[in-house]
This record gives C-alpha cells, structure tokens and sequence, in this order.
C-alpha cells in the first residue's frame, strides 16, 4: 500500500482520449441512429394495421430479451457473412448499438406519441394533412419535446453500454483504460481513474437533464 | 331535402359496442345556411358534426358534401377535409408552432400555396380577427379567446366552403365567450355555411337558421330558430330549454 503511481495515467493521456472520442461516437451515433429507427418501430406499433404492430411488438420483446453483449457479439460475426466482406469492428458494434437501442428507444417514443392529444391529430386531420404529414410536422416535434429528458437520460445508460464493446476488442475508452492498466501494472490507479471519468460524464448528463426538466415544466 | 343542400345526412348510425351514439340521423344543411345543432351532454351532436369531414366514421347510412360522399371509404377525405374548416372545443392550435405557422401549414401542404401567398392570407385573417399583433407569439402566450379566435382564422385560411365548429365556447372563461362569437356572427352575416354545435343560445336566435336538437343519439328537432324558440315541439326540447333559458 501506498505505493500509488498516479504519473500513468498523465503519460497515457493521448491514448486514452482516443478511446474516450471512440465511446463519445458509438455513444452519439448509436443514439441517433436508434432515435431514428426506434421512432419508425414505435409508429409501427401505434400503427392500425395490425400486422405491422405485431412486427414492431415482436422485434421489441425479442431485443429487450437479450442480453447486450449478445447482440455485440452476434453481429460482429454475422455481418461479415452477411455481406461477404468484414465491416470492421466500430460499424459492427455500432450497427448492433443502434438494432439494440432503437428497442428501448421505440418503447420511449411510443410514450411521447402516447402523450400528444388526440385533439391534434383530429385538427391535423381536419385541415386535410395526411398521416405522414401529421405525424412529421404535428406529433412527432411534440412527442420528441416532451421525450427530451428520457431519451437523454437513456443515452446516459448508452454510454456506459458502449464499455461492452471489449468483446469485440474495439478500443473505446475502457479497453484503452484496460490495455494501459495491464501493459504499466497500474490497475487499480487506471480502473479507479477509468471509474472517475464514467461518472463525471454521466453525472454531468444527469444534471442536465434535472435542469431541463425543470426548463421544460415551468 | 332541396338540391340547394351542401351537407346532407341520410340515415346515418353509430355504435361504440352496443352503445348507441348515432340514430337513425337524417337532416341537411343548405348552401349559406347556419344551422345550430344543441342537446344535453351526451346526446351525440359532437359525433355528428364530426361525421360531416369523416372524423368520426359511421356504421350506416350515407353521408354527401357536395358530390362527395364522405361515407364511403373510397372518397378521398383529405381533398374534402381541406375545404371544411373546423373549429374545437379545445382550440387544438399545434403549439409548438408560432401563429403563423399554425395559419400557414395546411396551405402550404394541402393547398401547395407558396409561402409569400400563405404568409399573406394568414396575415388577412388575422387582422379580421383583430390578431395581427400575435403573430409571432406562440399559441401558449394567447389567452383562451385568443387562441380560438387563431383557430378560426386557421380553418377560414384554407378557404373552406362550409365551417364546422364544435362547443367552441364551452373552454373559455366567460368573459372571452363574446370575442369569439362576434366573429362567428360576422362570418355567419357574411354567408359562410355553417354547422355550429353550441349552448350559447343567444347566438343561436341571432343567426341560426335553423336549430337541431338532440337527445340520447337522435335528432328529436329540426326546425327553423324561431319556432323552436317559441313553440318545441317535444317535451324533452321544452324541458332543455327551460333548464338552459331560465338563468
């Protein structure tokens, strides 16, 4: 004991910060991407063709079922076959991040479509709007206002997902905390550092989202 | 039934389950007619307005305005919605949208009007209502009165061939119940074809043409204004209006 040596990490700083941007990418792209996608399965859910309801409910269940690291995996060798060509392991683990994510994403989105009041749809509706214009121009900018917060605090939870990405040996910012912990036999300075900067982030994200809500609800 | 009528409803009926909403309801609203539709809480005469632009879909029974025949599922409702305009209860303005991108949407993607011609009729209508000063502001910073007459002007900016308006007083603080009904007498005075389901009775004497009270899903009365004022037929039109009249 006593013994701590806290100059690895100053020394390893520019190897980090490249696997910090690698977690701060997957995070942001995933999140937009499962945004995207899972507002198109919450639409399906809501829609009154039963059959594409039942396609979205399914998806859903089948994902939130799974465990995440599962999904990492299976599309780090699926892809590849799929396509006939290896992709790499960033767009695997982004493209499995977003199929994930959209799942809870949808869930959150349904609510926020769920929270618009019949009434708009109706006034829509009444001036001669189809259902994707109603939809683009009148629900969804609402519905994603009132979301705000859920969908950040669910990017929150995203971020500290993304240290899953080890199985695919992707250096994001825990693997390169990992990789200099082993190569200096500094582990416990580098996970208690690594520790620190995952709280600081989602602390910080966490806060923002409080204010906002406040923002939102005055 | 002339052949003068714009909106004509033959037969029509509704179910939620075994519930009846709409029975067996018959009448028509001619070209430059107000007709005002009443009864007590219940009695469907929101369900009927609603059927006319197909907002409510109906079991049986035909529903014709103009030409179109909104009844059938094959009519295409969007074309014919977009010259009813209609106003609600609960203004329904998009209120993440300023005033004028409330007046301007549906005339820039229904009717394709460029945005200088949109801008420039919502701009009209506004100032008719006494508005013009409001828009830039958001619907949330109107008051009630505000706000409906904004929802008015948003259904006259399509340039309709009839209005529907659905309890547009029934939300408002009373004293902002004249604002919007002086601009719905002018609109009557100007002719508009209107079909209006209200308890302002007040304004129902004034411009109605006729009045349509219902009870319990069926249209019980469907007379001109001042013979149902003066004379109901029915005890359960007498018993309404005493109740309503009467303070």
């Amino acid at each position: 004991m006593g013994d701590f040596d806290f100059q690895v990490i100053e020394a390893s700083l520019p190897f980090l910060w490249q696997g910090l941007q690698v977690s701060l990418m997957l995070t942001g792209l995933a999140m937009v991407g499962g945004i995207i996608f899972g507002t198109l399965l919450a639409l399906m859910r809501l829609s009154k063709f039963r059959s594409l309801s039942l396609v979205a409910a399914t998806y859903v269940n089948l994902l939130r079922s799974i465990p995440l690291i599962l999904v990492i995996f299976w599309f780090y060798f699926l892809v590849p076959l799929a396509i006939g060509r290896p992709i790499g392991n960033f767009y695997s683990a982004l493209i499995a991040f977003v199929i994930f994510e959209a799942a809870y994403y949808s869930e959150i989105m349904r609510a926020g479509i769920q929270s618009v009041s019949k009434g708009q749809v109706s006034a829509g509706q009444a001036s001669g709007l189809n259902y994707w214009q109603i939809q683009w121009h009148i629900v969804l900018p609402q519905a994603f206002r009132n979301m705000i917060p859920i969908l950040i605090t669910q990017g929150i939870v995203l971020f500290q997902d993304t240290s899953l990405v080890f199985v695919v040996s992707l250096r994001d910012f825990m693997t390169a905390s990992s990789i200099v912990a082993k190569t200096e036999g500094r582990l416990v300075e580098m996970y208690l550092f690594a520790a620190c900067v995952y709280f600081v982030f989602c602390f910080a994200g966490s806060y923002f989202v409080r204010r906002l809500k406040n923002r939102i609800s005055v | 039934m002339t052949d003068n009528a714009m909106i004509k409803i033959q037969n029509i009926s509704k179910w939620y389950g075994d519930f009846c909403v709409l029975k067996d309801c018959a009448t028509s609203v001619d070209r430059g007619e107000v007709v005002v539709v009443c009864g007590p809480s219940g009695s469907g005469k929101s369900t009927l307005i609603k059927t006319v632009n197909g907002l409510e879909p109906v079991q049986s029974g035909q529903i014709f305005v103009g030409d179109v025949e909104v009844s059938d599922p094959n009519s295409d409702l969007t074309t014919l919605r977009s010259k009813i305009g209609m106003v609600f209860q609960h203004f329904e303005l998009y209120p993440h949208m300023n005033v004028r991108e409330n007046l301007c949407l549906a005339q820039e993607k229904v009717l394709h009007r460029s945005r200088d011609e949109a801008v420039a009729r919502s701009e009209a209508l506004l100032e008719r209502v006494g508005l013009m000063g409001h828009i830039d502001k958001m619907p949330g910073q109107l008051s009630g009165g505000q706000q409906q007459r904004v929802a008015i002007a948003r259904g006259l900016a399509m340039d309709p061939i009839a209005m529907l308006f659905d309890e547009p007083t029934s939300a408002l603080d009373p004293e902002m119940i004249n604002e919007v009904l002086d601009v719905m007498v002018e609109l009557a005075e100007e002719g508009m074809t209107m079909m209006v389901v209200t308890h302002e009775m007040g304004f129902a004497r004034k411009v109605a043409n006729r009045i349509i009270f219902m009870d319990e899903g069926e249209i019980i009365e469907d007379r001109p204004t001042l013979e149902f004022f003066t004379n109901p037929e029915s005890d359960r039109a007498k018993d309404f209006l005493s109740k309503i009249l009467n303070h």
